[in-house]
């Protein structure tokens, strides 16, 4: 394998374009989530998405917070070739609901919410509490791996450059 | 920042290696034997060790306190005592007056100033409590992976170290490249194209 930090360096693009994908997974093929996930009951945008846009000469950062922000800087600057660093992402399965944000070039999670054990009393609750984080935390990271063997899948075939390359493209000058 | 938090975040790492049996012994001896030292009352400027998850600035892994089942959590803890700034240049200035006066000199040497920072230096980390920071571990045995509570880089570093230290396993970093290599099953033929990717334009 490579050097950590080359491959951290060298593959920060996967994650960008993870997230780029996804969010038009979201927008124009939910149902593939659903087909990927199928405990998943909805997953959207939150209230932040950040983009970055080098391919100037200078670098740009884009950032989109609120939660009644628009999304249309969001692909005006998708459009000028940014792509997404950082998205903020709802997600619910059954009655459950999530928030997190994650970084696609380390795919770092923060503000991370999950739904709330049961009340701790006693040390028996503590145990309780932690095993039940414990498997919220997972729940997500799980979701986020099948989404990303999906993702990475799709990138190393032809299909990516064939199909999903144009249909995004499409998806970004129509919006 | 804790597990059972509000809001947290988290880095995720693979484990690799294996513990000598039996695993929980192992697993205590390397907490204790890196246990997180107090510094408030000597001169050290920082600690860095294993604490308890359930009671961090009482740490006791007696009774396998950081055993849950299928999971194990414990926390890092890492003190520092920090000297404002400018309290610490007031002290500096005033012992550089008083040796002035001592000697009835106009100026210090180099040497001479180094020393006095020095000297102020350890006056502080004497008389200074350290501030601490507690990062909760998550460690899922079975499945080789392990969820740290801060995505700060030096808090990161400091797990790695210890984490090796400790029990003798590596903990990668679960970023794209790696989660694509290691922990998604592909075949070799697959991480060989995954290798030879370049980024995608999405501009038309």
């Amino acid at each position: 394998m490579l050097d950590v930090s080359v491959s951290y360096n060298r593959y920060k693009f996967l994650g960008h374009e993870f997230l780029t994908w996804l969010w038009f997974l979201i927008e124009k093929n939910p149902d593939l989530l659903n087909q990927l996930n199928p405990d998943l009951v909805s997953l959207e945008i939150g209230n932040r998405i950040m983009l970055k846009n080098s391919t100037k000469d200078s670098l740009e950062i884009i950032t989109i917070k609120g939660d009644d922000a628009g999304l249309e800087e969001g692909i005006l600057a998708l459009k000028k070739g940014a792509v997404v660093t950082e998205l903020n992402l709802h997600s619910q399965c059954g009655d459950l609901k999530w928030q997190f944000t994650l970084k696609g070039e380390s795919f770092n999670v923060s503000n991370f919410k999950t739904p709330e054990p049961g009340p701790i009393e006693t040390d028996e609750d503590i145990a309780g509490a932690v095993l039940q984080k414990a498997f919220f935390y997972e729940n997500i990271m799980a979701l986020i791996d099948t989404m990303f063997k999906h993702f990475i899948i799709l990138r190393i075939s032809n299909k990516w450059n064939s199909e999903v390359v144009p249909l995004i493209k499409a998806w970004i000058r129509s919006a | 920042m804790g597990i059972l938090s509000s809001a947290v975040s988290i880095t995720r790492y693979k484990v690799e290696g294996k513990l000598n049996e039996p695993v929980l012994e192992t697993i205590l001896n390397g907490l204790e034997q890196n246990l997180v030292s107090e510094i408030d009352d000597d001169v050290s400027e920082r600690a860095v060790g294993w604490t308890s998850f359930e009671s961090p600035f009482k740490p006791d892994f007696r009774g396998s306190s950081f055993d849950f089942g299928s999971y194990l959590s414990f926390s890092l803890r890492i003190d520092k005592k920090t000297i404002p700034p400018k309290v610490f240049q007031k002290y500096r200035d005033l012992e550089s007056a008083r040796r002035l006066a001592e000697t009835g000199r106009i100026y210090l040497s180099r040497d001479e100033k180094q020393s006095i920072k020095e000297d102020v230096t350890t006056l502080f980390h004497r008389k200074l409590p350290a501030t601490p920071n507690v990062y909760d571990v998550l460690w899922n045995l079975n499945g080789s992976r392990l969820l740290f509570f801060s995505n700060l880089k030096v808090a990161n570093e400091e797990l790695e170290t210890l984490f090796f230290k400790s029990f003798g396993l590596t903990l990668i970093r679960l970023f794209p490249y790696t989660i694509a290599d290691l922990a998604l099953d592909l075949s070799l033929e697959k991480r060989d194209r995954l290798l030879k990717l370049t980024p995608t334009s999405f501009m038309e």
